[in-house]
Formats: structure tokens, C-alpha cells, sequence
């Protein structure tokens, strides 16, 4: 019997110790390329040239075709929170306490949350879909053999248009919200104007308003970031693109839901 | 001048280049033939500097393109134009724009005169008419000018043509064959062509190399290659579906 006959079966226990670290060394190294990939956008945004005609396609492409969806859900999650909300409060007899209520969950949660979950269902997996298009195609390629470098092309002016534009997102989704809430509240159940709106002055501050903003900010980062990833390291053919595309709506989803919950417990 | 030099590359375990030695001079059209599937385009992919080899050298006039990086491989490149198998053109674009793009990029010439050059190297191809369409809406033939057109617009040294004219009819392979010969003759720039066009490559090329079982077997004039005895050429060029004997 040879060497090798006689180190098999004892191997064997070994394999699925061998099958984990491999795994895990494998995720490792994505997840270091995943940090790369950042890295090396932030590096680029700060070394001109700036595209900044490139800038403004992104805006229009994840902010201005977003704006129908924004304003559709905005209105409509205000409404629904409106009436959930009138309907508990007035259980305890604080109907009063609506408007604060429904700004505050707009605010500092659900605004700048559901907005980025929309975002990404839309433009990001667009972004995502395009991108792995550009390089199974060979365009990302002609980007690079033309001396321009596609993340500078491609990734950075995604990035500061999510920094831009989700922010601006959130707060439209907020104030189209706060209306959706008083046309339920206010309109529909009768509670009165100055109600809705004067208990909301004394109970929303600038802390909370901050809070909404840094989270519209980093999902503006986190969405970009994770949907041109994606796309970037996609796999093979139109079975590789869907593949990457759903990976980018899923991975930025539990991302903003996981970098949500870090904030809220760490901003005031 | 280009070197390639003892050029290796695997994947995943499996090699795919053993060592490619390729001179291509200054001015020539090099064509650079083979069975599908045996590296061409991996060749063509590391002498455009997409590619990184596990071991060897291309020396692109004295730079050796494998040990630069960033700044100093875009140098290189901004001397290089390359047309795509697939063409590449960037779909988000009208084809005046494809065309355009390098231009608008990597120039400082004015709107007027971008648009002048763009507008004579869509007539050099045989589409004047066509600068406003999308590259979805024209045949494979017209985007395949277009890529040729962009390619040649910044005017460079040397230009890669992957696969030209593959998934073409005859007629318009000897079209985009014409064209790169016709385009070559009044810019003198450096041709390296990936092709399995054979016997239409043999009008076009001044020099042919075979690349065989990831080695370059025999390279020499067009006619030598289309005479040689070299088995494994023989029966490429022959399209003998017999094996043959071993690479001379």
C-alpha cells in the first residue's frame, strides 16, 4: 500500500475542516475587496480630474428617477402611520400626540430607512444591472485600455450622488409623509391642525433631525457602494448580472438595516 | 517595437500561455492566428495590459508593460487603440458620441473640432450617416466600424484588433479587412491582430504567428506561413480535422 492510499481515510475527517477554512478564508478575501474597493474610490475622489458631467448623469440617474417612487411610498407610509397611530394613541386618550409621533418615525427611522430600501430596489440594482452589463460587454475594459480609470468614471460619481441625492430623497419622503399623516389624522379622523402640528414643534429637535440626516448620508454611501461593487465582480453572461443584482438589493438592504440599528443606538 | 517575452499565464491551475515569444516591429501588421479557446485573446489581453502574467515580460518600446502599473501603464496605453471582439461600445451613447468619448476624455480640443474629427472617421469607415444612432439600432458590421473609428480617432501607434471581423459574413469580412488595411496604409500605425480568418488574413498580414498549445510554433512572412511545413500549421491553415504530428 502507497503513501497516499494510507493518508486518505485519515484525511477524511479533515475535509470539512478544510471545506470551513476555505470558506472563510474566501469571504475574508471579499470582504477585503469589498474594503478596497471603497478605498479606492475615496482615493480617487480626491485626486482630480473630477467628472463632474458624470456626476450629474448619476444624479438624475438614482435621484430624479426616484422621485415618482419617493413620492408615492412617502405619502402613503405617512398615511398608514397616521391612522396605525391615531387608532392606538386614542385607545389611551393621546390622539394629541399624533403629530410628534408621526414626524419622529418619519425622521428618525423610517424616513431615511424606507427611502434607501426603495432607492436601491430602483436605482441601485439598475446601477448594479448596468455596470455588470458595461464589464461582461468588455466596455469596462475599453474604459480601462483608454487610459480612464473606471472606478474614477464609474464608482465615485455614484458615491457622492448617493451622498447627495438621499439626503434630499429622505426629506422629501419625510415631509410628504408628515402631510400623509395630517391628511389621516387631521382630515379624515378630525384631529385639529394647530394639534398636529404644534405638539410636533415641542417634540422634534435638531437631535433628531441630525440623527435622519447622518442615516440618509451613510445609506447614500453604503447603497452606491455595494450596487457598483456588484456589478463591478459580477459573474458570467445575463445569468451573472441577475445573480449581482439581487445580491446588491439584498447585501444594501440588511446593510442599511444593520447600520441603521449602529446609529440609532449611537447618535442622540 | 513590442517583446513579448517567455509570457506565462494559468488559470485556476489550468495554463493557458508556456511561455510566448512575439516580436512585433514598429509599422507592420502582425496577425496572430490559432485554434479558438488557445490564448490569443489571453495574449492580446496581456500586451494591452488587462492582464498580468505569472511570469515573462512585454517590453512596449523598451517599458516593460508587466512591471508598471497605474500612471506608467496609462502612458502606454494612451499610444494604444483597441478594437474589441464584441466592439465594447458603450450602449448609453449615440455613435458620434462612442466615437467622441476618447477625444472629449483625454484632449483638450475644442467642441468644433472634436466634432469635425469625429465626423471625417465615420466617413473613413463608411458611416457618415450613422453618428446619431444608438449603437443597439445598427448591424454587427456597422459596430464593428464604429469600434475600428474610435479606436483609430486619438490617431495612435499601435493598434489591437481582437477578432475583428468573428461572426461576420465573407463579404463583410473582407470589408472590415480592406478598411484595416486601407486605414493602415495612410497612418502607419502598429498592427497586432487576433484572427481566425483564414485564408482572408493572408492579404492583409505583413507577418503571422501561430499560437499553438499556449506556444507561438512559427511566426514568419504571410506566404512562408501559408507554405510551411509545420504540421501543426499545416493543418490549422488546412482545417484538417485529423491530429497532426507534433509542433515542429
Amino acid at each position: 500500500m502507497t503513501d497516499t492510499e494510507t493518508a486518505s481515510p485519515r484525511a477524511l475527517p479533515l475535509r470539512p475542516i478544510e471545506a470551513l477554512g476555505a470558506t472563510a478564508l474566501d469571504g475574508l478575501e471579499a470582504l477585503g475587496r469589498f474594503g478596497r474597493f471603497f478605498v479606492e474610490a475615496v482615493a480617487y475622489l480626491l485626486i482630480p480630474p473630477f467628472k463632474i458631467g458624470r456626476l450629474l448623469d448619476r444624479i438624475n440617474f438614482i435621484g430624479f428617477r426616484s422621485l415618482t417612487i419617493v413620492i408615492l411610498t412617502g405619502a402613503f407610509t405617512g398615511m398608514v402611520l397616521g391612522l396605525q397611530i391615531f387608532l392606538t394613541l386614542s385607545r389611551f386618550g393621546s390622539e394629541a400626540f399624533l403629530g410628534p409621533a408621526v414626524a419622529l418615525s418619519l425622521i428618525r427611522e423610517l424616513g431615511p430607512v424606507l427611502c434607501a430600501v426603495f432607492v436601491t430596489g430602483l436605482a441601485g440594482s439598475a446601477l448594479t444591472a448596468e455596470i455588470g452589463i458595461m464589464k461582461i460587454t468588455e466596455q469596462i475594459d475599453a474604459l480601462t485600455v483608454m487610459a480612464l480609470n473606471p472606478t474614477r468614471y464609474l464608482v465615485v460619481p455614484a458615491i457622492v450622488a448617493g451622498v447627495i441625492t438621499f439626503p434630499l430623497m429622505a426629506a422629501m419622503f419625510v415631509v410628504l409623509g408628515i402631510f400623509g399623516g395630517y391628511l389621516v389624522g387631521v382630515e379624515l379622523l378630525g384631529l385639529s391642525p394647530g394639534t398636529y402640528f404644534g405638539e410636533m414643534r415641542t417634540f422634534v429637535d435638531w437631535r433628531d433631525l441630525m440623527t435622519g440626516f447622518w442615516k440618509a448620508l451613510s445609506f447614500g454611501i453604503i447603497v452606491p457602494w455595494v450596487c457598483t461593487y456588484k456589478g463591478f465582480y459580477c459573474g458570467h453572461g445575463a445569468e451573472g448580472v441577475a445573480r449581482a443584482t439581487t445580491q446588491a438589493v439584498v447585501l444594501s438592504s440588511i446593510l442599511i438595516l444593520v447600520w441603521d440599528y449602529f446609529l440609532g443606538s449611537v447618535l442622540p | 517595437m513590442i517583446r513579448v517575452r517567455d509570457l506565462h499565464k494559468s488559470f485556476g491551475g489550468q495554463a493557458v500561455l508556456r511561455g510566448v515569444t512575439l516580436d512585433v516591429a514598429t509599422g507592420e501588421i502582425m496577425v496572430v492566428i490559432g485554434r479558438s479557446g488557445g490564448g490569443k485573446s489571453v495574449l492580446l489581453k496581456h500586451m494591452i495590459g488587462l492582464l498580468r502574467p505569472d511570469a515573462g515580460s512585454i517590453l512596449v518600446d523598451d517599458v516593460d508593460i508587466t512591471r508598471v502599473g497605474g500612471a506608467g501603464l496609462d502612458t502606454v496605453r494612451e499610444r494604444y487603440g483597441v478594437v474589441f471582439q464584441g466592439g465594447a461600445l458603450f450602449d448609453s451613447m449615440s455613435v458620434a458620441d462612442n466615437v467622441a468619448f476618447p477625444l472629449r476624455e483625454k484632449t483638450r480640443l475644442s467642441r468644433a473640432d472634436i466634432r469635425e474629427r469625429v465626423e471625417e472617421k465615420l466617413a473613413q469607415v463608411g458611416l457618415e450617416s450613422m453618428g446619431h444612432k444608438n449603437p443597439a439600432e445598427i448591424s454587427g458590421g456597422m459596430r464593428k466600424r464604429v469600434a475600428i473609428a474610435r479606436a483609430l480617432v486619438t490617431e495612435p501607434e499601435i493598434v489591437f484588433f481582437d477578432e475583428p471581423t468573428t461572426g461576420l459574413d465573407p463579404i463583410l469580412v473582407n470589408t472590415i479587412h480592406h478598411l484595416i488595411v486601407e486605414l493602415h496604409r495612410k497612418f502607419r500605425f502598429t498592427a497586432v491582430m487576433v484572427s481566425h480568418e483564414i485564408p482572408e488574413i493572408f492579404g492583409i498580414a505583413d507577418r503571422v504567428a501561430m499560437l499553438h498549445e499556449g506556444r507561438i510554433v512559427e511566426t514568419g512572412a504571410a506566404a512562408a506561413i501559408q507554405s510551411s511545413q509545420n504540421p501543426v500549421v499545416k493543418q490549422f491553415i488546412q482545417g484538417d480535422i485529423e491530429a497532426p504530428a507534433r509542433a515542429g
